[in-house]
């Protein structure tokens, strides 16, 4: 199936301010350098905040995680999940159509969808509210047959149950999801054959539907208000970040009331003066080096190297700590410099 | 049939408190600290004992899989990798595991992490269980919370973080390697083994991939003795395992049930028969869309384990049983697995990538009795070239259910054929 980008494209995508938080919280459950592995999450995101996924969405999503275009492009391509086409304005249905749901009437779902929204997949409808798509086993197959919408899973259907919840959403509700015919999860439709001892009843609906009529986000476009953000994963980093936060704010409040002080602040390793390193307009006629080879710079950084005059191993190795004070506050990543320890990588380069 | 008290999946439907304090009340996270006082070796050890085997498909034995993770680090960390990305045809047991019963998981995952000394987990979920990342996510903050995991996690002195992220919906990624690549942000395609991943994983470190289940139940296996878990079922097919049935029978349902019930007892104990009688009930295929179906009149006998299903033909896979009875098209049926296979195929692999679609064209005309009888064994034949020849099993997972389809079934194919090549001429 060919995945390309669609012809018409908007201007420009900027993740909300919540989705923004979000996405940078993401970004700290890898280890450092390894912020491409949370390229998924992040595209999801920013699908769910504008129903489909953009040129510029990839490429945003690109920059902040210092990926080439073209890798982020090849994850959005090779995913199914990532629409790459618009989808309607308040849903995209997608069936469940391989075998257990085959078998108990998913055929006369794809039928519904053909009628009440479009003859093609992912073709919008004439209202532009619905688009639909054959998606392949959706792991809820103890509940055939079944559609995702949105977020959640509309289970044990009937073609006609299908169709009355079209018209729900296309008049503005949300209709409950999970299972149609009267079951709770998973179980046996004529009541538990197992665990009886636990059936307590204390929550009306199961985990999953629970979530949606609370949240009511089901087929809401995400702008990160929903729910509140909850990172314990940083909480010692945050801890450790925020440290040195109020040592900071007193000093830069501290020059103003005492200005012979300022002396102090200044020698402290954090707070190097910038100084502009040897820059040149362009490489020297031996040709520039490739700074690729430097652990830690990829085909971007290397661009926004070259663009601030670096193009040889040379230039790198001999930086002071207040050149590489200058370089890291434009490179925006504050410290990678020391931590990958360029100048001695680049000075063994050079040799060569 | 299962006693309710030797049950580990306890709130199975979800119908108890899900919280952190009900999986209390329930039994776990109870003594998680003793446990990891007793050493790597013993969990290990343990782990062996009991005789579990891994409940992604392959059946691999799991503590003899943590055995060969490196017992002292070389400077890399260790990571352990949990396969949540359910998308085998037929299997919907994990999502029942992370959404209503998510503390088994989150416990086990500590439990491993230190057996194998990593102290730091990746959950891998697929992309469209979003509402069970969040019940996921919920149970991993609460765990975060009340000092369970993190930072000296439940008092045992070993520091632990778990990290749940997700996939965007390719099958692919529930293979091993391929959820590596995704997990660093690649595209999911299978990598060479070996090395495997023991010996470079997640990041080029040490790395044990599980599924959800195998991790899910070492808790309690540890609390109640691997000698407990060993003693359900038959020998080498130990334990309880969570089986998924769908399609044609009275109730479809996920349910707890020891290794070795038989067809009959499982099928009738809890999902109300067969639609319309045993007499009706014309394939099964017993572990998910991978594996071989098998007709159903052997199938009746049948014992729903590793070995019992091997001499069926075919396999207990992810115990995913998907009944189809009298009014199924049985060609049709293994064509649409066909059409996943090829949807699926991420498309390294030249016999694989060609080999799907090809193999989906051919069904597609068998369909509808469009072929010469020739053409069946021909199709055989491309099965068993895709088949061992690709990088990852998808090429096998692919070719089996056309075998098995030609060996059970011939006469329904040929049938076929025949019976348009005498509408075709009396059309005419």
């Amino acid at each position: 199936m060919l995945r390309r980008l669609y012809h018409d494209q908007p201007e420009s995508f900027a993740f909300t301010p919540d989705n923004q938080k979000w996405a940078e919280a993401q970004m700290k459950k890898f280890p450092e350098g390894r912020q491409a592995s949370a390229v998924i999450p992040l595209l999801w995101r920013a699908q769910e905040q504008h129903g489909w996924l953009t040129r510029p969405a990839i490429e945003y999503v690109a920059n902040m995680l210092d990926m080439a275009y073209i890798r982020v492009l090849e994850v959005a391509s090779f995913y199914f999940m990532f629409q790459l086409q618009p989808v309607g304005s308040i849903a995209h249905i997608q069936v469940c159509g391989t075998l257990s749901c085959m078998i108990c009437g998913a055929e006369d779902l794809i039928g519904v969808c053909k009628n009440k929204i479009a003859d093609k997949a992912h073709e919008v409808s004439a209202d532009g509210k619905f688009s639909w798509e054959e998606v392949e086993c959706l792991g809820s197959c103890a509940n055939a047959p079944m559609v995702q919408i949105g977020k959640d899973y509309y289970e044990d259907l009937t073609a006609a149950r299908l169709s009355e919840i079209i018209d729900e959403l296309a008049a503005g509700k949300v209709p409950v999801p999970g299972p149609q015919n009267g079951r709770f999860a998973a179980e046996p439709l004529k009541g538990l054959s197992s665990l009886r001892g636990f059936d307590s009843g204390k929550t009306k609906h199961n985990a999953s539907v629970q979530a949606a009529v609370e949240i009511g986000d089901t087929v809401k476009r995400i702008d990160g208000t929903e729910v509140p953000l909850l990172t314990p994963w940083v909480k010692d980093s945050a801890t450790k970040a925020a440290k040195p936060k109020p040592a900071t704010k007193p000093k830069a409040a501290k020059p103003k009331a005492a200005a012979p002080k300022a002396a102090k602040p200044a020698a402290a390793p954090a707070d190097v003066a910038e100084e502009k390193p040897l820059t040149l307009d362009a490489a020297r006629e031996t040709g520039a080096d490739d700074l690729k080879l430097i652990s830690g710079v990829g085909p971007k950084l290397e661009g926004v190297l070259n663009d601030l005059g670096f193009w040889h191993f040379d230039q790198i190795a001999d930086w002071t700590a207040e050149q590489v004070a200058w370089v890291d506050s434009r490179l925006k990543f504050k410290g990678r410099i020391e931590r990958d320890n360029w100048m001695a990588q680049a000075k063994e380069l050079a040799k060569k | 049939m299962l006693k309710d008290e030797d049950r580990i999946f306890t709130n199975l439907y979800g119908m108890h408190d899900r919280t952190l304090a009900g999986a209390q009340a329930r039994g776990h996270w109870d003594g998680t600290a003793d446990i990891i006082k007793k050493g790597r070796d013993w969990i290990v050890n343990e782990m062996k004992a009991s005789g579990l085997r891994g409940r992604g498909g392959a059946g691999f034995p799991t503590g003899l899989k943590w055995s060969f993770m490196p017992k002292e680090s070389d400077g890399r960390p260790s990571y352990l990798v949990v396969n949540a990305d359910e998308s085998e045809p037929g299997t919907c047991k994990d999502r029942e595991i992370m959404r209503h019963d998510p503390h088994t998981l989150v416990e086990g995952c500590l439990i491993a992490s230190f057996a194998m000394n990593a102290n730091a987990c990746y959950i891998y979920i697929r992309g469209e269980y979003i509402r069970e990342k969040e019940a996921l996510q919920t149970a991993i903050d609460e765990a975060y919370a009340a000092g369970l995991v993190g930072k000296n996690a439940a008092k045992s002195g070993w520091d632990f973080d778990i990290y749940l992220t997700h996939g965007a919906g390719a099958y692919i990624c529930g293979e091993e390697t391929a959820l590596l690549e995704s997990l660093e942000g690649k595209k999911g395609m299978p990598r060479m083994k070996p090395p495997f991943p023991a010996g470079a994983g997640l990041y080029g470190c040490p790395t044990t991939v599980n599924n959800v289940e195998s991790i899910a139940v070492v808790p309690t296996i540890l609390r109640r003795g691997g000698g407990w878990f060993a003693g359900i079922g038959r020998a080498n097919n130990a334990g309880t395992k969570l089986f998924a049935i769908s399609g044609h029978v009275n109730n479809p349902c996920v349910v707890e049930e020891e290794m070795g019930i038989s067809f009959e007892e499982l099928i009738e104990k809890h999902c109300g028969g067969i639609k319309g009688g045993w007499d009706n009930l014309k394939a099964v295929i017993p572990g998910g869309s991978s594996v071989p179906n098998v007709r159903g009149e052997n199938m009746r006998d049948a014992i729903m384990d590793f070995d019992g299903l091997k001499e069926k033909g075919s396999s207990l896979g992810t115990a995913a049983v998907i009944v189809m009875d009298q009014s199924t098209d049985m060609i049709k049926a293994i064509w649409r697995l066909s059409k996943f296979y090829k949807h699926e195929s991420c498309g390294q692999c030249t016999p694989c990538r060609e080999g799907t679609g090809w193999m989906m064209r051919v069904m597609e005309r068998l369909v509808k009795g469009d072929a010469s009888v020739e053409e069946i064994d021909m199709l055989f034949d491309v099965t068993k070239q895709v088949e061992g020849h690709t990088i990852c099993a998808l090429g096998d997972a692919a070719a089996w259910p056309i075998q098995a389809l030609i060996r059970n079934f011939r006469d329904e194919i040929e049938d076929r054929i025949k019976h348009k090549r005498v509408a075709g001429i009396a059309a005419e």
